[in-house]
């Protein structure tokens, strides 16, 4: 009880203002399609839903890990070299999540190919390392990049799912759209499967978002 | 905050030292799990072209039942004369490093697998070049190595819905049951050919449309690999 007290007074695990860090992301800040960062996977990795998710919970991982990691050693970090030490953390992590998959969920890494590997080049990351970590607490910087990694994820998973909806029929790698379906002539778009319309569908996703969110249009 | 160079030096030198050891420890931890998916993966590929249903069989069966099936395995030089015949080395080779050898020195894996009729299929490994990368497969014959009894492929990166379609069903049943020596018994291996092209209903099938390059790197690939082991089928070829 004591214990509990004296974390409230220093400043709550989960409070309004470390919430909104959590929150922020998935829609105002969105990495994707308010900052437009991180598109180059967007596009590749949204065939499907599986390595989507796969995708997004490995970015989310090492965006919080990473940022964790240099809140904790931001004071030791010398200026001068600071990007190389961000590097070095990222592509370790990086690194660490690509072995497991390849030892744990190997068809997964397969579909994901080089693009676990070019996480290290996702400028979410160092965005969120350079703006955010280097100048906050190890606990707001974690819960941040978690916020970043999920508001990635989001719109990965958004566009996966109607990509393999209408690009192959299926949710989850299962069929959904029933066979009558095709007896009656319809067919899967086979333009959903290739990236341009991955691109498209971001678009339209920052469109809908704009319109229901006035506050991100510019004024002119 | 400004740092000295001596702290600066000693600095990154200490996070490289700690990073490579935390890598070198995950590395050595996983690699095990690692070798066992990749054994795995080629062990499905093989069942694949016996025609057994892989994607039925839980990843872990998958060791069993591949013992159940493939009992034997050898390697034949390009001359059919039989070189080794340790299964578990057979199994280690990989087609892409052999092909590279000068012809005399390929080791050339066959594995025969004993179907749940009591037949015998013969399997050989398949390595080539489609649009934007590396294809392979396993091609499997009935026991007068001329009749394709079964096939799989598949691809590092063609072209999905074009060249991609080389692992679908729909391309590979076809090839089932064409055979691969003409009546003169010599080897004219498969054609894959466009539409409106087939000319030889016994060795050929349809290509993908707007996957010409991908087919054709299918076609070539199987004539190339088949023309390594020609001495070895010409020997038990049966008509």
């Amino acid at each position: 009880m004591n214990e509990e007290k004296v974390k409230k007074e220093k400043d709550p695990w989960f409070s309004a203002k470390n919430l909104s860090l959590l929150k922020r992301p998935l829609n105002l800040e969105n990495p994707v399609t308010v900052q437009v960062l991180g598109i180059c996977s967007s596009l590749a990795v949204t065939v499907q839903m599986k390595p989507a998710i796969v995708m997004a919970l490995s970015v989310t991982i090492v965006t919080a890990f990473s940022n964790l990691i240099i809140a904790l050693i931001r004071d030791s970090i010398p200026s001068r070299i600071r990007i190389i030490v961000q590097l070095v953390v990222v592509a370790a992590l990086v690194i660490i999540v690509d072995q497991i998959l390849k030892a744990y969920v190997y068809d997964v890494s397969k579909k994901l190919s080089v693009f676990v590997g070019l996480i290290i080049t996702n400028c979410i990351l160092m965005g969120r390392l350079e703006a955010f970590a280097m100048a906050n607490k190890p606990w707001p910087s974690f819960i941040d990049g978690i916020g970043n990694g999920l508001g990635y994820g989001l719109i990965l998973v958004t566009v996966a799912f109607f990509r393999e909806l209408l690009g192959s029929g299926k949710f989850y790698g299962m069929k959904v759209i029933p066979e009558a379906f095709y007896k009656a002539g319809y067919v899967d778009n086979g333009l959903m499967i290739l990236p341009p319309m991955a691109l498209m569908t971001i678009g339209i996703i920052i469109w809908i978002q704009r319109w229901k969110k006035p506050e991100l249009q510019e004024k002119n | 905050m400004e740092h000295s160079n001596k702290y600066i030096f000693i600095y990154s030198l200490v996070m490289v030292v700690l990073v490579a050891v935390a890598l070198t420890i995950v590395a050595v931890q996983l690699k095990p799990a690692q070798d066992d998916n990749i054994r795995i993966e080629k062990m499905q590929n093989i069942l694949s072209s016996v025609n057994v249903p892989v994607a039925e069989i839980p990843k872990k069966q998958v060791i069993d039942v591949y013992h159940k099936y493939v009992k034997t395995a050898f390697a034949v030089n390009n001359n059919g004369e039989v070189v080794e015949s340790d299964p578990e080395k057979v199994f280690k080779i990989e087609m892409a490093n052999e092909l590279k050898k000068d012809p005399a020195q390929q080791q050339l894996p066959v594995f025969v697998a004993v179907l749940d009729n009591g037949d015998s299929a013969i399997v050989v490994p398949l390595r080539g070049k489609g649009l934007w990368g590396a294809i392979w497969g396993y091609i499997s014959f009935k026991t007068d190595y001329n009749t394709v009894y079964g096939c799989m492929f598949d691809h590092k990166s063609e072209t999905p819905g074009l060249g991609a379609e080389i692992n679908q069903s729909w391309f590979q049943k076809p090839f089932l049951g064409k055979t691969i020596f003409d009546e003169s018994g010599n080897m004219v291996s498969i054609g894959i050919m466009k539409k409106g092209q087939i000319k030889k209903e016994a060795h050929d099938v349809d290509a993908i449309s707007g996957g010409t390059i991908t087919s054709k790197g299918v076609q070539k690939m199987i004539k190339d690999n088949l023309g390594s082991y020609q001495a070895y089928f010409k020997k038990h070829f049966r008509s």
